[in-house]
């Protein structure tokens, strides 16, 4: 399962929650929002094998 | 995760307020939680004419989308830095401002004529704009001939990085500029994340002055000086991150390149890392903090500084003659007679 995060790529085991997968990461939930297909969802959602993950990191741009 | 209102699917958790929300009814929730904190803390009326700094980011589209749908006649003003290196960061920053602005203006009127939600039938009269937004476009290398990397450097101000004369280039235009065009009061996008990221450096160092001064609102203290509000102030930056999603909002996702490995950034992620641990740790805080100044904690450092107008602009000032804004930019070198409108040559 692939996850990209400012636009960078990482290989993940596929069928765990994605505040998990951001913690393997290396990330803290509290700084990035999961979209899963386009869609924004919580981080408790299982990421499953096929679906395209997107971290977006909450701290961004100017104001 | 289910939204509490409805059932649907969530699309914030938000676990200091044991809340989740889908979409639509999160959309609602921002809208009235920004009103509250508005009329809590005496921001301004529906009366008063706001002007909304705006950098392409996501709390400023945000806060002036928010704004808008609430019925507050809020303008924009958008400063252009001239920071175009080694990403094209002011350019990028002002398109997105711009193509936010065309599609207020496109939705507003697609709203008036069909409303698309129960959420938009309901409260058609505050979704759809009853005010046309003004942007105002004010380029710093246009009128003073210099990028403010370049002025940094020339002055050798901020020790090689631009963020101290970005500050003082900003919140003096931010000022003058409202003033001059007629505005009741200067909003700005700073949510909680901000807040507490200046309160716990302000801690560390216990800069009590600045305690002592840090509100949601600073008051239009004396001539010269526009009130200021963050009617952010008790969101969190996810859930204003949150809101730009939601909304559709095309804001610019790329830091300033000189805000890269910052402070304010550390501390922020310092900050995640306790909420993470002690959900609601960030609001408390935050509030508390407040509490405490609204009960006199930091009165005895609140020091009425001496303040008179600039020699060449006007400008309240603390330093003798020329306030630093025209000592930076040698505004001496430009004929400027007092009270020319900012900008005028």
């Amino acid at each position: 399962m692939q996850i990209t995060y400012r636009d960078k790529k990482y290989e993940l085991k596929a069928n765990i929650t994605a505040r998990d997968a951001i913690k393997k990461i290396g990330l803290d939930p509290e700084s990035v929002l999961v979209v899963v297909n386009g869609k924004l969802v919580t981080d408790d959602v299982v990421l499953r094998e096929g679906g395209e993950v997107k971290l977006v990191a909450v701290v961004s741009g100017g104001m | 995760m289910r939204c509490r209102k409805c059932g649907t699917n969530a699309v914030i958790n938000m676990r200091h307020h044991k809340l989740s929300l889908c979409a639509e009814h999160y959309e609602e929730w921002v809208l009235a939680q920004t009103d509250r904190a508005i009329e809590k803390y005496k921001m301004f009326t529906r009366d008063e004419r706001v002007l909304v700094a705006v950098s392409g980011g996501k709390d400023s589209l945000s806060l002036w989308d928010v704004l808008l749908r609430l019925g507050y006649q809020a303008d924009g003003l958008y400063i252009g830095l001239g920071i175009n290196e080694p990403l094209p960061y002011s350019d990028v920053s002002l398109e997105k401002t711009r193509a936010f602005l065309s599609s207020v203006i496109v939705r507003s009127e697609a709203t008036k004529q069909s409303p698309s939600s129960d959420l938009e039938i309901a409260s058609q009269k505050t979704l759809a704009m009853t005010h046309t937004p003004t942007l105002h476009v004010y380029d710093i290398p246009q009128t003073y001939g210099k990028t403010i990397p370049e002025i940094a450097r020339a002055k050798m101000r901020g020790q090689g990085r631009p963020c101290a004369a970005c500050g003082l280039t900003k919140r003096y235009v931010m000022n003058r500029l409202a003033l001059e065009k007629g505005y009741a009061v200067l909003a700005t996008g700073h949510n909680l994340d901000d807040e507490i990221a200046v309160l716990f450096q302000n801690t560390l160092r216990w800069q009590t002055g600045y305690l002592a001064r840090q509100a949601p609102v600073l008051p239009a203290s004396r001539e010269g000086l526009v009130k200021k509000v963050k009617p952010f102030c008790r969101f969190y930056e996810r859930e204003s991150a949150t809101y730009a999603l939601v909304r559709g909002i095309e804001y610019i996702y790329d830091e300033c390149p000189h805000a890269v490995g910052n402070l304010t950034n550390f501390y922020k992620t310092l900050l995640n890392r306790l909420e993470t641990e002690s959900p609601g740790a960030k609001l408390s805080y935050y509030l508390e903090f407040l509490r405490a100044r609204g009960e006199g904690a930091f009165e005895q450092f609140n020091k009425v500084e001496e303040l008179h107008a600039c020699e060449l602009c006007g400008q309240p000032t603390s330093a003798p003659g020329r306030c630093a804004f025209c000592r930076m930019w040698d505004i001496s070198a430009i004929v400027q007679p007092l009270h020319r409108p900012l900008g005028q040559v």
